[in-house]
């Protein structure tokens, strides 16, 4: 399934990150997960929100630099082998991945996969090959 | 005297004002030599402190026979100023003194210049003049953003405008919101402020979602007392499609109308029927030929509050020999992009801000907003650029950032031949504007 995914630019200062979540707390935005991308002087905050439309919005306002991409979300069973069986799928079908991160949904049950591809569409395809 | 001839064209768009600005060569250089051989010998007598200079050179008013001669006067400087505050170099009688305007620099006492009724028409007239020759005329609204007060801007672009016939919009600087409010809702047609602020007025305008060229019908920009580029300029024109137009003074010498820049946008012709400029080399303080790259030098040749003899502005620029396509005669000085006042030595290279910011500026994505920082480490100079990323710049992609910085980098090293680290840092993170800007922030040990 693709979703939109909030992406936000982060200066190599202190409280950048408590900033963007407060922004978001006031706002009564819930973040499903985020994940730091970092450099030595910059960073890129990557996050899925509840409400991405109103998310981008109120962090544009609030003088941010933001931009909205679109990423594929897999779910897998939260156990040992779950992932491995998807990466392998997707590796057959030489789909590239140019970042990922996961969050787990209760307690040993499922797990959900962000996934960024070169071509979303292309690793959908495969994914939806079973 | 008389005034010279218009070109012969019925349809001629020039303004009655600008008639000077067309004088044959001749009949200027007499007219020069005449309001110098005036002033010379007003400033001897009346400003002591010229007197002591003349006498201890040896030179006397009568021995100005040539315009050539003025190099036998003594210079002065803006320290002259500081020593003799506040009214030292004062030439007319208190009563004759109808203003005030006063400079503080950046450091130290301030410098304060009297002027007559007379002055103040001279400066109006230098405004007026570069104001019909950007092309503005009673029926446009001119908005002065330039601060009021003590400092030049403000009153100087306000006579100027009310001379032209305009409608002058008074909102001096400060309160950017309801600058850009009353932009759009009086019709402003031209502006005049600092560059740098009106970058920020651009913000204000995009945070109010107003488009210059959908919301506003201004058409000119009237820029000056910050040194910028001719990038920054291209920048302004392409985001919000007015002209920019350049004008240049000091408050030493009037305020803004001393020179401003025609259509050709190359250089500024300077009123030099009033103000008389000089290059000189800043070491030997000989006077160069036209052409050649130097200190330049004012003298004023029809003011009385304060006489400027050969006053040293820190100011680096040439006067161009070519004549200018527009006809007028006027000399044409090259846009200051440098003040030596400004020059920073890093790693024992001389550097100008002003070209760092032709490096940054030719890189699209860049927002017009940089700071340039300098620290020390143990030995070394350390030597930071910050720059903005701007909204629609910025992208998911880790490597499309480092490439920015990476071709900013390039940018800036080809120009100066040095390898700043550069910052990206967040949109509207910087400070903006009020008035001049500071984009030097210099903590190195001295």
């Amino acid at each position: 399934m693709t979703v939109k995914q909030i992406s936000i630019f982060l200066e190599n200062k202190p409280g950048q990150l408590a900033q963007i979540c407060k922004t978001l707390a006031e706002a009564d935005i819930n973040i499903a997960t985020l994940s730091l991308a970092d450099t030595t002087d910059f960073g890129i905050v990557r996050m899925i929100v509840d409400d991405h439309v109103r998310g981008c919005e109120i962090l544009r306002n609030a003088g941010f630099a933001v931009s909205e991409t679109d990423v594929v979300m897999v779910t897998v069973p939260d156990s040992p082998g779950g992932m491995a069986a998807l990466t392998e799928k997707l590796d057959r079908a030489g789909a590239d991945i140019e970042y990922s991160y996961a969050y787990a949904l209760g307690q040993g049950e499922k797990a959900i996969l962000v996934f960024r591809f070169k071509d979303n569409d292309k690793a959908i395809a495969a994914l939806k090959q079973d | 005297m008389s005034y010279p001839k218009l070109p012969h064209d019925v349809n001629s768009p020039v303004h009655p004002v600008s008639a000077m600005d067309y004088m044959p060569v001749e009949q200027l250089r007499a007219l020069q030599l005449h309001r110098l051989q005036w002033t010379t010998k007003y400033a001897y007598e009346r400003v002591p402190l010229f007197r002591k200079r003349c006498d201890e050179k040896g030179v006397r008013p009568e021995h100005i026979k040539t315009l050539a001669d003025i190099k036998l006067l003594p210079f002065s400087k803006k320290t002259d100023l500081r020593d003799e505050y506040p009214m030292g170099l004062r030439g007319a009688d208190m009563d004759e003194i109808v203003r005030f305007h006063c400079s503080s620099g950046t450091t130290g006492k301030p410098i304060c210049i009297p002027n007559t009724l007379d002055d103040i028409h001279v400066w109006q007239n230098g405004a007026m003049r570069c104001l019909a020759m950007y092309g503005i005329r009673a029926s446009d609204v001119l908005q002065v953003s330039y601060g009021y007060g003590l400092f030049t801007g403000g009153l100087g672009l306000h006579y100027g405008g009310e001379g032209m016939g305009c409608a002058v919009l008074p909102t001096s600087g400060g309160n950017t919101e309801r600058q850009v409010m009353l932009m759009r809702d009086l019709g402003v047609t031209a502006i005049a402020c600092t560059p740098s602020y009106f970058l920020r007025i651009i913000d204000e305008a995009k945070r109010q979602g107003v488009d210059f060229r959908r919301d506003t019908k201004l058409k000119h920009g009237i820029f000056g007392a910050e040194p910028w580029t001719k990038e920054m300029r291209d920048a302004i024109e392409r985001e919000t499609g007015i002209i920019a137009h350049d004008i240049y003074g000091l408050t030493e010498i009037a305020g803004p109308g001393v020179a401003g820049d025609c259509d050709e946008h190359n250089g500024l012709h300077i009123w030099e029927d009033h103000f008389y400029p000089e290059i000189i080399d800043p070491d030997t303080l000989e006077p160069l030929p036209d052409g050649e790259v130097g200190e330049l030098v004012f003298t004023t040749i029809s003011r009385c509050g304060t006489p400027m003899m050969r006053y040293r502005t820190r100011d680096l620029t040439r006067l161009r020999t070519e004549k200018c396509p527009c006809g007028r005669t006027m000399r044409v000085m090259e846009r200051i992009s440098a003040r030596s006042d400004d020059m920073l030595i890093i790693h024992g290279v001389n550097v100008f801000p002003g070209q760092i910011e032709a490096g940054l500026l030719r890189i699209p994505e860049v927002a017009p907003h940089y700071q340039i920082v300098l620290s020390s480490s143990d030995t070394l100079d350390i030597f930071e650029i910050k720059v903005e990323v701007s909204q629609e710049a910025f992208s998911d992609n880790i490597a499309h950032l480092e490439n920015l910085k990476r071709r900013v980098l390039e940018a800036v090293k080809s120009i100066i031949g040095l390898t700043p680290k550069i910052i990206l840092v967040g949109p509207g993170t910087l400070p903006r504007s009020e008035g001049k800007i500071r984009r030097v922030i210099d903590n190195r040990r001295k």
